[in-house]
């Protein structure tokens, strides 16, 4: 095959445009450094005519927002899914990992729920206090005056509650509850479950000028034509270029290795244009892999060489291992209260306007670590789904389900706006024998090997999923609604998610000190290779019961600076 | 709606886009394809676009069962002040939604095709040639699932209907007639201060002081943000 190469030497190549390769990009170009960014979809910008769909109703699309094209419908800011066709992953033995990617510049922070909280001290030191996984290399004092800057940078509202592990940041102000979070707020306080205000990056606030301020139409997931939410193209990649940085962009350039020379340094990468098919070659003196945990550890993996014969970064042979989700369950309940309610516009942001934080003590629970709340619910915009089993719930009151005619739309109007549910968001145990690694029998529609899975729940997490089903039933008892459905059992694993379904996947290229068991240092640099850097959520040594992105971008912000460090002491 | 609760709603993974149409005909003219889809005016991509336009190239009912179909649909609701099912445009849904999700199609037309079958048995005529309360003698018998039993142990013409219901009514409120009825009043710009102070009342429900105290006062929303030292906010 030939391949072509670009003359270019770039001072940094970035693979990913998500929260890490986004704010690597910020950081690196604002410091002066030339930098090339290399995604695998196609150029996206919320506020392009031609690519939103915010604002649309239902009937603007031929399914109603129905999810055959998209996993989360077809008005969802994913371009991707559990399946990419074209793209296949495989799983050894019985494993069940769902793999969920997005292609697009931006990645899947286009339609991510926002929820963005730091990590506590007791975070970064979970070996110490409960003997499992690896504490993490730095701690929380390292990372915090980075949490300040991305808070302040990017936006995020919540209130100072002084809890311990869940630290306080800059706030925007948080909008207020709506009537279903209200109930939830009396059963959760009732079951003693700590309730507050929920923490999205979402400006409620005006922070500067290039930005708008959210007007309260629950669409994020759809991406903010006026960024009013983060995503990684509206705040940083945009701004970046805005304020004069060198930055040019390779899209639908799917990375199929590392490239390097004969003393084992990174040189620039490969990369296959998905329009043409063809093979081309970019230099650079830095490369910092972006691409997504599993993305990452895939694109390592493949670069095999004579000085690095097990992949890149891979002598310990710990790339694509201690792979970790979060925990996931949930459960849905009908509130009478709330039968024939006022209808108003209830839209408020996209997502949760209250949670609950981890609120007990592990010391006296049979499973280690903890998870929190969220609560969705309300009167939402009508989409493909809405109105199936209208009047299930008429068996709660002895009246006949189903039936047709003008008793449907009564019992439409009726119910519409009593459902409440909960999710549980948990963190998950890093181990060894769950990991990603190149199948040796597939390749992807490019000739790339691709990744299969091998991952398995272990007792804690079920424990842990149990305790959420009680919970939820309990809240669900003291909210004065009633629960639907069948409380998930043993048989169901307590209702576990399957693990990558969350969408938290992290681990694997896991950070340390000893390079004998860990891929990264604490500036995410390769043990290995001092010019490759991985800032997605690959260096996670345990994931905590917070959602990964506002960790990503501490990070990510991290590590730039050294790397502005090391340009500048000449070292690349 | 969040990302992951929007699933719920939806319950539907994705499908590849190299769908086969067994039992739908071809033959709808260009012209007519790029008439339906020009209707539809969102952000999707080229891909997206081209598996659009492949399910209108395709017929997937015939002329009677659009027929039975559109009969059904108006006795599942019947037309209103607000608008009706062909306003609503359901039976292009229904349509639609048999080509884009392929396990929809078989069921449903083995179903219009059962139902025409009892019909011509019973009264010698199509159903929807029927007299309405001969359709609807049809409908009692399939319009209530059995409370005892879960949806999959139902009889399998009680499931049918129980779809057919289901398309009719997510058709109808996804519509503009339908959510106008419904009186869904978001999906605009807006300012959300808050649950109305009558509705609290009416639930004896009130905001805690110390909660409200830290929510945003929506007439300094367009102040820029300014933190103290301690990430206090002071505009």
């Amino acid at each position: 095959m030939q391949i072509k190469e670009n003359s270019k030497e770039y001072d940094v190549i970035i693979v990913g445009s998500g929260a890490g390769g986004g704010m690597a990009t910020k950081v690196l170009s604002e410091a002066g450094l030339s930098v090339a960014i290399v995604e695998a979809g196609p150029f996206y910008d919320p506020a392009n005519p031609d690519q939103m769909t915010q604002m649309k109703w239902p009937y603007d699309s031929p399914r109603r927002g129905a999810g055959t094209t998209r996993a989360f419908g077809d008005f969802d800011q994913a371009y991707g899914g559990w399946e990419i066709e074209g793209e296949p992953y495989s799983q050894v033995d019985d494993s069940e990992f769902r793999w969920f990617r997005s292609r697009m510049l931006g990645g899947r922070t286009n339609h991510w729920g926002r929820i963005s909280l730091r990590f506590g001290p007791d975070d970064f030191r979970k070996k110490s206090i409960d003997g499992l996984g690896e504490d993490w290399p730095i701690s929380y004092d390292d990372i915090k005056p980075y949490y300040d800057k991305v808070d302040k940078l990017i936006g995020v509202f919540g209130s100072k509650e002084n809890l311990p592990n869940d630290p306080d940041g800059f706030f925007l102000p948080p909008p207020k509850p709506r009537l279903h979070e209200l109930f939830y707020i009396k059963g959760a306080r009732k079951s003693n479950v700590k309730v507050m205000p929920s923490r999205l990056s979402i400006l409620t606030k005006r922070i500067n000028n290039d930005r708008g301020v959210c007007f309260y139409c629950r669409q994020c997931a759809r991406s903010c034509m006026t960024y009013a939410d983060f995503s990684s193209g509206s705040c940083l990649i945009f701004p970046a270029q805005k304020s004069g940085g060198q930055i040019d962009m390779y899209v639908n350039a799917m990375v199929r290795t590392v490239l390097t020379n004969e003393e084992g340094k990174a040189t620039g990468v490969s990369y296959i244009d998905k329009e043409d098919k063809k093979e081309y070659k970019l230099k650079g003196k830095v490369v910092v892999l972006a691409a997504s945990a599993c993305s990452s550890a895939r694109i390592l993996l493949n670069s095999k060489s004579k000085q690095h014969p097990n992949g890149l970064g891979n002598s310990s042979d710990v790339v694509g291992k201690y792979l970790h989700d979060s925990t996931g369950g949930g459960r849905m309940a009908f509130i009478p209260d709330l039968i024939d309610r006022k209808i108003y516009n209830e839209d408020g942001v996209g997502g949760m306007h209250v949670y609950s934080p981890w609120w007990l003590d592990n010391k006296k629970l049979n499973f280690p670590r903890g998870y929190h709340i969220e609560v969705w619910g309300g009167m939402g915009a009508p989409s493909y789904g809405t109105g199936f089993n209208v009047n299930d719930f008429n068996k709660f009151f002895g009246l006949p389900v189903g039936g047709y005619g003008d008793l449907l739309r009564k019992d439409m109007r009726k119910y519409y706006g009593s459902l409440v549910g909960m999710d549980g968001r948990g963190e998950s145990i890093a181990m060894k024998s769950n990991y990603c690694e190149i199948d040796p029998n597939q390749v992807d529609e490019f000739g790339v090997p691709t990744l299969r899975f091998k991952y398995k729940w272990s007792e804690h997490e079920v424990n842990q999923a149990k305790h959420m089903q009680d919970t939820f039933e309990e809240i669900i008892h003291n909210m004065g609604a009633i629960p639907l459905g069948n409380k998930a059992d043993k048989s169901s694993n307590f209702g576990l998610t399957k693990p990558g379904e969350i969408i938290h996947e992290v681990g694997t290229t896991r950070m340390g000190k000893d390079p004998k068991n860990s891929v990264v240092n604490e500036f995410e640099q390769l043990h290995d290779v001092s010019n490759v850097f991985v800032v997605d959520a690959g260096p996670f040594v345990s994931q905590a019961d917070k959602n990964p992105t506002w960790t990503i971008m501490a990070l990510a912000w991290r590590s730039s600076d050294y790397i502005i460090e090391q340009f500048k002491k000449q070292n690349f | 709606m969040d990302r992951r609760d929007s699933i719920k709603s939806i319950m539907l993974g994705s499908i590849g886009f190299g769908v086969l149409f067994e039992g739908c005909s071809t033959g709808v003219s260009s012209e007519e394809v790029k008439k339906a889809i020009s209707k539809f005016q969102y952000g999707r991509t080229k891909k997206e676009l081209a598996y659009d336009k492949k399910l209108f190239s395709v017929k997937c009912f015939n002329d009677k069962e659009l027929k039975t179909i559109k009969q059904l649909c108006n006795l599942i609701l019947p037309p209103n002040e607000f608008g009706s099912i062909e306003d609503a445009e359901v039976p292009e849904l229904i349509e639609f939604m048999a080509k884009d999700i392929p396990s929809y199609e078989a069921p449903i037309k083995e179903g219009l095709s059962l139902l025409n079958e009892v019909s011509n048995k019973k009264h010698q005529k199509s159903f929807f040639e029927c007299e309405e309360n001969q359709q609807k003698t049809f409908l009692n018998e399939m319009a209530y699932p059995d409370p005892e039993l879960s949806s999959s142990e139902q009889k399998k013409e009680v499931k049918w209907f129980s779809l057919m219901r289901n398309l009719t009514m997510t058709g109808y409120y996804t519509s503009k007639v339908g959510i106008e009825e419904l009186g869904y009043v978001g999906n605009t710009p807006n300012v959300w201060d808050g649950v109305p102070q009558d509705v609290l009342d009416q639930y004896g429900l009130s905001y805690d002081k110390d909660w409200i105290d830290k929510c945003i006062d929506q007439s300094k929303r367009n102040d820029t943000a300014v933190w103290d030292e301690e990430g206090n906010l002071i505009t």
